[in-house]
């Protein structure tokens, strides 16, 4: 086990690797110039020049190539060439605001997906199967920023129930120790500022995760009917176990198998889905501002956010196969082909 | 006697060209929710091609005069904020919505079925690095690498359509290649070997068309996505050239006026989502017309 983790470990690098080669060729190459971007229309040609040689422009692709590499290595990832800061500053601000969103959304989507999921499948060809179906179909089309504008039309145009973007209220911003609104909040005792926080999560979060809630649903149903078919549901119910315990033990927890690894994989593109949603309600994290960075040519944190997002997506999916050992005793790793 | 072997001799001939696509449609027929998805597919197409005769205004004709008008007998789904039809509009973008998905979906399904077959039927070294090289495609994020692409690439339709096949070339790859080494190990394959075939005539004479139907199911599906990444990418700014009308970026525009002119955002997300539902409910039919196995 300890040897696949390592062994898998290893095997990002060489991945990691190629995503930062494909950014920077991207950015570095292929992109037009940001100098005129960067300095505004009225820019003379020598101070473009100057900002150029500045910011290590004008030096040979590969030379830049392997500078952006050696930073990264040491955990810096350059400077913004609008604000001057870090990088790794600028990320680490926004991070907690987009993890928040991603880890909130997946919790709402995996409560309502199993749920959703398993009424489905006991209930075969009720109802609920076909409405629960439908909801999740109509789920994996809608355009997440549709869906979003939609609900601030109704919830804050129409009812005022709800704001409509942001984190919380700015004259009722706590202290930030974690940099999650929520458990800050918590932490000093500001139920105040909790609910306003919670209050700003709610329409994001149920934006962000209607997607994933409709994948893990129909995983949920399909792995469920599977599970239900096998012979030990069949003996469980001729031993006379109620048909709600047999649901619930015999059925659901071997069904949960391929619906964790779903989850996992949920959380890694949630991340893409965060791009979307955080522009469309104005979210302060990581989705939002690189859109931001790529639309005003900022190039140098655009890189670090892609190379971030990589590390999480890869990681989240070595997770997922570990867990997926520890549930299922019958993967042995050693013989695993990856 | 005679006669009798005419009658078999007749229904084999019946069978062999015709039985496979019209089991699957028989299938299909039968699935209410995928004939669905096929008229409004078959609709969506009628107004790609009839758009822009149907439509009662010049799609990009801007009307300073009749800004913002709700939906009326005159404006059926109102004006946006340069007083253009929002129902012409919406109209013309049924064509570049089709037309991107369609081209972005052939685009990647190309380069992948070169890949995935390359890899599986060569292995070996061949296969680890091109396989390497999908993951690496497949750890960022799709809509992520798709607006990085646009980032380089720059606005345009032929941009859209490259960003947004590349970055599902991973998926088209994996499936190929996998149905590939399924099939490799076939007797038939090894016959058309022994022969004396050419890698490639055994590449795509003996084995592909054993793995289209899979490849048939991911593609139609696979529009669907690429119709949701057009309208994301127009939604961002990063679509098509203005005045173009594109679903997502007449969103991307009307959102500031969100509260004042709500009716400006209906529409033109009931547009996209109809057409992916549309496509998603074929597909799904489809997948479990050609292969039961694979029932989700």
């Amino acid at each position: 086990m300890f040897k696949y983790i390592i062994k898998r470990l290893l095997q990002l690098i060489p991945v990691l690797f190629g995503v930062s080669l494909i950014v920077f060729f991207l950015m570095r190459v292929c992109a037009p110039d940001p100098a005129p971007i960067v300095l505004g229309q009225h820019a003379t040609r020598e101070s473009m020049e100057e900002w150029r040689e500045a910011n290590g422009l004008n030096e040979p692709v590969v030379t830049q190539y392997v500078d952006f590499i050696k930073g990264a290595v040491t955990g810096d990832l350059g400077t913004s060439y609008y604000t001057k800061a870090p990088v790794t500053k600028e990320i680490a601000s926004r991070f907690p605001a987009t993890v928040e969103l991603a880890i909130i959304a997946i919790i709402l989507a995996a409560i309502f997906g199993i749920i959703i999921g398993v009424v489905s499948s006991v209930k075969k060809n009720s109802i609920f199967d076909n409405g629960g179906m439908l909801l999740s179909l109509v789920g994996v089309s809608v355009p997440i920023f549709w869906l979003g504008i939609m609900l601030i039309i109704l919830f804050s145009g129409i009812l005022h129930w709800l704001p409509s973007s942001g984190r919380i209220d700015p004259s009722l911003r706590p202290d930030t120790v974690t940099g999650f609104m929520i458990i800050d909040s918590i932490i000093q005792g500001d139920t105040v500022a909790l609910k306003d926080a919670v209050v700003h999560m709610v329409l994001p979060a149920v934006t962000l995760s209607l997607y994933s809630m409709a994948i893990i649903a129909r995983m949920t149903r399909s792995s469920m009917l599977e599970t239900l078919n096998q012979d030990y549901i069949r003996t469980a119910r001729a031993k006379g176990i109620s048909e709600g315990k047999v649901t619930r033990k015999h059925a659901l927890r071997n069904a949960m198998l391929p619906v964790t690894t779903v989850i996992g994989l949920q959380l890694g593109s949630l991340l893409g889905g965060a791009v979307l949603t955080e522009s469309v309600y104005a979210w302060p994290g990581i989705g939002n501002y690189t859109v931001q960075c790529i639309m005003k040519s900022d190039f140098p944190v655009v890189q670090g956010v892609v190379l971030l997002i990589a590390v999480i997506f890869v990681l989240m999916n070595l997770i997922v196969d570990v867990i997926y050992a520890f549930l299922d005793p019958r993967i042995k790793f050693e013989k695993k082909e990856v | 006697m005679r006669k009798k072997q005419q009658v078999q001799t007749t229904g084999e001939a019946l069978e062999k060209p015709e039985s496979q696509i019209r089991v699957m449609w028989d299938t299909l027929k039968k699935n209410k929710a995928a004939v669905a998805g096929l008229v409004v597919i078959l609709f969506f197409l009628f107004l790609a091609v009839m758009g822009d005769w149907l439509a009662p205004y010049d799609p990009e004709y801007s009307d300073m005069g009749h800004t913002f008008v709700a939906p009326c007998r005159d404006y059926y789904f109102g004006t946006d904020q340069l007083g253009r039809d929002i129902f012409s509009r919406v109209l013309s973008g049924t064509k570049i919505s089709l037309f991107v998905g369609v081209a972005a979906v052939a685009y990647s399904l190309l380069i992948g079925t070169v890949l995935g077959s390359v890899a599986g039927y060569f292995g070996g070294k061949v296969d680890s690095f091109i396989m390497r090289c999908m993951d690496i495609m497949l750890s960022i994020p799709s809509i992520l690498l798709a607006i990085t692409l646009m980032a380089a690439l720059g606005k345009g339709l032929d941009k859209a359509i490259i960003a947004i096949g590349t970055v599902s070339i991973p998926e088209y790859a994996r499936i190929v290649r996998s149905s590939i080494l399924s099939v490799k190990e076939n007797d038939y394959v090894a016959a058309a070997k022994v022969v004396g075939n050419s890698d490639r005539r055994i590449i795509f004479h003996h084995i592909l068309p054993n793995v289209v139907s899979s490849i048939v199911v991911r593609a139609t599906l696979g529009i669907s996505t690429a119709i949701l990444d057009t309208a994301a990418l127009g939604f961002l700014g990063m679509g098509v050239q203005p005045p173009m009308a594109e679903w997502g970026d007449m969103l991307g525009r009307a959102r500031t006026y969100i509260f004042s002119a709500p009716y400006t955002l209906i529409f033109p997300g009931l547009a996209i989502t109809l057409a992916v539902l549309a496509f998603n409910l074929f597909g799904d039919g489809l997948r479990d017309a050609l292969d039961p196995k694979e029932r989700v």
